[in-house]
């Protein structure tokens, strides 16, 4: 009798708090914004300056060095997500949040950032600039 | 009959009003050089007040969505009567009752009012700790503007640290991979229902427990009265603390309005969340510290990452601090706890100055 009613207190609360739960996590996202995105336009970008620039749903940094090459990696710092930007009067890319700092390839040179920033493949076609993820070999 | 008089008989008569009333009759404060300390509690509990007024006044205009929810809080600013004052008494009070209540933690620590029977009552009270500051994480978001959004970024990542638990724990808060309107929608909901739910129901535990156990005389206090009885004061709660306690709670009206209008809470920019982190980006001062620590962190330490170390150890500093009580037992580690404190609020005013003039 005992574990009977236990059993049915159990289900009851379980059937209660199983859709609680599944509630309270979001559903998962496809991002639409595919693995290829227009970054910016020719000439848009002085040399030795970057911008912001959307890939799907997270931000990704286009870089115009002074060499006159485009250069693209994720905006998104390894250390705790904030939003790096292009210093042009340290030539290298940095985080404002906790000073982290990486080349221009994106590979991290000092402060908390403890992974390189992904780097993107940069085509330039007619006067659009075209950033695409890079496919893994 | 008085009117009054007349109520009070309508109630008893009803509910036992007076017998209702007894317990506070009876209880009494201690006086000694250390009393002053005893007020920080009702201050914060004040502010808490405070909070709910200007908060529900807020609401009022206040619209939690990404596209309205900055110019809401602008509108509010700039065209309602009063409504600058209202929000910057609503931050002004929150990072006030988060003073007063990290104050009121401290005493209770350094006075060693935590000690048995009184377990319970510091767990509850650091549970409220822990519960002021998620008030002031959630709320902080809520006008969007661009420090609040890398604040929240930054924020949500660290908890996404937490091995096993983290990234969960991070979707949870954010509504999904990234800090959008949907992390709004979450905190305004923490912030509204969830939090002064959880609160409301932890403040009246806390005071229920103050009322069973009474008002904790100092360690120190404690042994000198044993000694020469005759020295032992105390006060009447009801009317005699009270009065002066409402006497502190008016000082602290005055500060507050004081710093509310010559000093109004801004609103910033409106976030983008495709902007890159603008310079000199810092957390409350209450988070500072913590902000500062794992910017000095090196990026690996060891196997690890420097943030995840930075964060387990903040983690396991503040269990540590919760199960204070019930680890404070020998003459040795009650010098151990104090030294330990001493060293938290140095640690704490350091790296929060640091925090402050840093780059």
């Amino acid at each position: 009798m005992g574990m009977l009613l236990g059993g049915g207190l159990f289900a009851s609360a379980l059937s209660f708090f199983y859709p609680v739960l599944r509630y309270l996590v979001p559903p998962r996202l496809t991002d639409m914004g595919g693995d290829t995105v227009v970054a910016g336009k020719v000439g848009e970008l002085r040399p030795n300056s970057g911008k912001i620039f959307r890939f799907g749903s997270r931000p990704g940094l286009l870089m115009l060095g002074s060499d006159g090459q485009y250069r693209a990696l994720s905006a998104t710092c390894t250390h705790l997500s904030c939003t790096v930007q292009y210093r042009g009067d340290l030539r290298q890319v940095w985080c404002a949040c906790h000073n982290g700092m990486y080349d221009l390839a994106g590979r991290n040179l000092s402060g908390p950032p403890p992974r390189p920033l992904e780097q993107y493949d940069v085509h330039v076609r007619g006067d659009e600039i075209i950033v695409s993820r890079r496919r893994e070999a | 009959m008085a009117p009054l008089a007349r109520v009070r008989n309508w109630l008893d008569e009803r509910f036992g009003w007076d017998e209702l009333l007894a317990p506070l009759r009876h209880k009494t404060v201690p006086i000694h050089r250390y009393s002053y300390w005893y007020f920080l509690g009702g201050i914060t509990l004040f502010l808490f007040g405070v909070q709910v007024c200007t908060g529900i006044l807020l609401l009022l205009y206040y619209r939690p969505s990404a596209n309205e929810a900055f110019e809401s809080v602008q509108y509010l600013m700039t065209q309602v009567k009063f409504g600058w004052l209202v929000r910057s008494v609503h931050s002004w009070a929150a990072n006030l009752m988060i003073l007063t209540a990290f104050l009121h933690m401290f005493s209770v620590v350094f006075l060693r009012a935590y000690r048995k029977p009184r377990e319970l009552t510091w767990v509850s009270g650091m549970l409220l700790l822990f519960l002021a500051m998620g008030f002031g994480f959630s709320g902080y978001l809520l006008p969007w503007n661009t420090l609040a959004f890398f604040a929240t970024k930054v924020g949500t990542d660290i908890a996404g640290q937490v091995p096993f638990v983290g990234h969960r724990t991070m979707i949870f808060l954010r509504g999904g991979e990234e800090v959008t309107g949907a992390t709004l929608s979450r905190f305004f909901g923490f912030h509204v229902a969830v939090l002064p739910g959880l609160t409301t129901l932890l403040v009246g535990v806390h005071l229920l427990l103050i009322q069973r156990f009474g008002i904790s005389v100092p360690a120190r206090i404690e042994p000198e009265w044993r000694e020469l009885p005759q020295e032992k004061r105390e006060m009447r709660f009801f009317p005699s603390f009270l009065l002066r306690e409402l006497m502190a709670w008016y000082i602290a009206l005055g500060v507050l309005g004081a710093l509310a209008a010559f000093s109004p809470w801004g609103l910033g920019t409106k976030a983008d969340p495709f902007a890159p982190a603008p310079a000199g980006i810092k957390p409350e001062w209450y988070f500072l510290f913590m902000f500062q620590t794992l910017k000095l962190i090196p990026a690996k330490l060891g196997l690890l990452d420097g943030e995840v170390v930075g964060i387990l150890t903040f983690s396991l500093a503040g269990l540590i601090w919760l199960l204070v009580p019930f680890l404070d037992g020998t003459k040795r580690t009650q010098r151990l706890v104090t030294g330990a404190a001493m060293f938290v609020v140095a640690y704490m005013g350091m790296m929060t100055a640091y925090g402050y003039v840093a780059k």
